[in-house]
């Protein structure tokens, strides 16, 4: 089964919890007030519910692909995953976890600094000479503008240091 | 009008404004030309700023620069490095590509400029034009047909999605409408489908989700997939100069592709990605000989087409977001997004209640387009240094800005990681060719449909209004329609196709 279909068929799975949460589980707890009025709260959900497993089936158990549906310049072909660089892109992933992670213990400037130099690593640079001062002058460029400029704090350091 | 262009003016042109036009457009060059970030992204990533600024009226000029500079810095990487910025520049790298390979990237450059600028400006007129008539008919509408045209909205966005790609449009819109419930609604202060979870009681965060959607999964495809954004020699420019003689055989088809690209792009879900592909087909339909015969290998006219085109798009998108509150674009879903989060409600009462936002936004097209136009040809030779900066500290800032965008929005470290699964989600839906577009633009337009279906609902006591209102009625029999022609279409074309086969 192609790729399409089984989202389709995960929409569809998610559409059921949806549509149970709303047809069983919401209208519990609504006042008795607000229960003479027409639509309720979970009045949309269960239309949206409906709609979504028609979308999903009418996916999941339409036509195959034509042909001529050629892969556009430059996409991804799945049938040659290999050929990508895949460890690079869960890295980068994983990366990302770990720097919402350490914002708040290490501080803004720390973990963003850590975040462009580790990045850059994980694709392959490595010039520390040019990666340390752009990464070290991103962060404080970035943290200034945001905090002085636009006064929305932002710890820079980690707080055992302020 | 005439006292509304004034309003605009004495606004647009104070030197605040004027600055906010000059940064947004440079800005907006400047990131727009990096590989893998389009429109959508660079607005999402500058709404924080934007709404730090406070005053809506400064805060949508910065935006709307943004906006149109994003449009031309994408032309730039499309033409020196066939590596389209924002899929709406993608046509524009059939010629400009070749021709900067045949040593004219100048050339090139030039010419989409100037097409720019025009489409931008010929839009512009446009759209002062039709804004007012179209907001004189919009007073008409109660929340019975603000919610038809709503559902209109969504079923042209599915319409326009391309063939065979109906259905799966229409379901991306479902899963947004869907994400956009989670949380506490209008109807009861009741949270909805947070399961327990304290971070979904103010719902999904219309930034986290713009990031994912866009910005992420175009970072991670780039690392994927390096070829996606070839290295060149971007500083060699040269001849910037047109002949007269170019001039007037490109002249037409910038007037035709402003037009046809200003009346697709107001209709809701069909983009300058949309006008600047047709426009490309149309130009080259109708050239006759030698010249259709140069289409695909350097011709001004396919440069010339696509860049008027979406630029006016891009401007014609203004006109339901400005005069109906509906998104023409999913550009201008984000520009929606962030015009609510200035306490600014478009529609048909934005030129009575607001008409310095209104008035002023449309001025500063006129600014923003002239602006790109007197900075960029200049700085085209500097500007193209840029996409030289190694894709090994290119990438790293691509996703830094992300998250970025992401957590100054809600200040909170949960937001990332829902950032990151998101943008997980959104990336196996682009392996599958599902398009993100109406997801994003049904989050947003979800709380207004609602709202406005159970305001109706009220009023009738039930279904009633689908009945007792004539337009109501006629909206929801057009959405329906929009849906299944076009399916109908396709359906027809792949029967066709495989007669044909088995003719064969």
């Amino acid at each position: 089964m192609t790729l399409d279909r089984w989202i389709a068929l995960a929409f569809i799975t998610l559409c059921c919890i949806y549509g149970y949460a709303a047809f069983f589980t919401m209208d519990d707890q609504l006042p008795p007030i607000l229960r003479r009025n027409p639509v309720w709260p979970s009045t949309f959900p269960k239309i949206l519910t409906v709609l979504g497993l028609i979308a999903g089936f009418v996916i999941l158990f339409g036509s195959k692909r034509a042909a001529g549906d050629a892969k556009k310049d430059g996409a991804i072909d799945l049938t040659r995953l290999g050929n990508y660089h895949v460890g690079q892109a869960l890295a980068l992933i994983a990366l990302m976890v770990a720097y919402a992670f350490t914002l708040r213990p290490f501080g803004f400037v720390g973990a963003t600094i850590s975040f462009l130099l580790i990045g850059s690593l994980v694709l392959g640079e490595r010039r520390f000479h040019i990666m340390i001062p752009v990464a070290a002058i991103a962060a404080v460029s970035i943290w200034y503008l945001v905090q002085e400029v636009l006064g929305i704090f932002l710890r820079p350091w980690p707080a055992m240091f302020m | 009008m005439i006292e509304g262009i004034l309003i605009g003016l004495t606004t647009a042109i104070t030197p605040f404004n004027l600055m906010m036009v000059v940064a947004g457009c440079l800005i907006g060059t400047l990131i727009g030309m990096l590989p893998g970030l389009g429109p959508m992204s660079i607005i999402a990533i500058m709404i924080p700023v934007a709404i730090g600024i406070g005053d809506p009226t400064s805060a949508l000029i910065l935006l709307s620069g943004v906006y149109y500079g994003a449009i031309f810095g994408g032309s730039t990487s499309s033409i020196l490095l066939n590596a389209p910025g924002v899929a709406g520049t993608v046509a524009t790298a059939f010629d400009g590509y070749p021709l900067a390979r045949k040593g004219q990237a100048g050339k090139a450059l030039t010419i989409a400029a100037i097409a720019s600028f025009a489409g931008g400006t010929i839009g512009a007129v446009l759209l002062m034009i039709f804004a007012p008539a179209l907001s004189t008919v919009a007073l008409l509408f109660h929340s019975a047909e603000y919610f038809a045209l709503m559902v209109v909205g969504l079923s042209a966005i599915a319409a326009f999605a391309g063939t065979g790609q109906v259905a799966k449009a229409l379901m991306m819109t479902i899963l947004g409408l869907m994400l956009g419930t989670v949380g506490e609604g209008a109807l009861s202060n009741t949270p909805r489908f947070t399961f327990g979870m304290m971070e979904l009681q103010s719902g999904f965060s219309f930034i986290t989700l713009a990031m994912a959607m866009f910005a992420l999964p175009e970072a991670l495809f780039l690392v994927m997939n390096p070829n996606r954004a070839a290295t060149g020699d971007g500083g060699k420019i040269s001849g910037l100069r047109i002949s007269r003689a170019e001039a007037r055989s490109i002249a037409p088809v910038i007037g035709r592709q402003s037009i046809q690209g200003f009346f697709i792009g107001v209709l809701p879900g069909a983009g300058a990605t949309i006008a600047s592909f047709l426009g490309y087909a149309v130009e080259r339909n109708i050239a006759k000989g030698a010249e259709q015969e140069e289409f695909g290998k350097g011709s001004l006219k396919g440069i010339a087409a696509p860049e008027s085109a979406n630029n006016a798009a891009c401007t014609g998108s203004f006109v339901p977001l400005l005069t109906l509150g509906i998104p023409g674009s999913g550009t201008t879903a984000i520009l929606l997004g962030a015009l609510l989060a200035l306490n600014v409600t478009p529609g048909p009462r934005l030129m009575v209640d607001e008409p310095g936002v209104f008035w002023t936004v449309i001025i500063s097209m006129y600014l923003g387009n002239l602006v790109l136009l007197v900075l960029n040809l200049p700085l085209i030779p500097y500007i193209a240094k840029i996409l030289t900066i190694p894709r090994t500290f290119l990438i790293p800032f691509i996703l830094f800005f992300t998250l970025m965008g992401s957590y100054l929005g809600q200040n909170n470290s949960t937001e990332l990681f829902i950032l990151v699964g998101f943008g997980v989600i959104a990336t196996f839906l682009r392996f599958a060719d599902y398009p993100l577009a109406p997801l994003l633009i049904g989050f947003i337009l979800g709380v207004m449909l609602e709202n406005n279906f159970a305001r109706a609902m009220q009023l009738y006591r039930g279904f009633d209004f689908v009945l007792e209102r004539p337009m109501t009625l006629g909206l929801l029999v057009l959405a329906v329609l929009l849906v299944v022609l076009p399916s109908f279409r396709s359906y027809r074309a792949r029967k066709r196709a495989e007669g044909v086969a088995d003719g064969d």
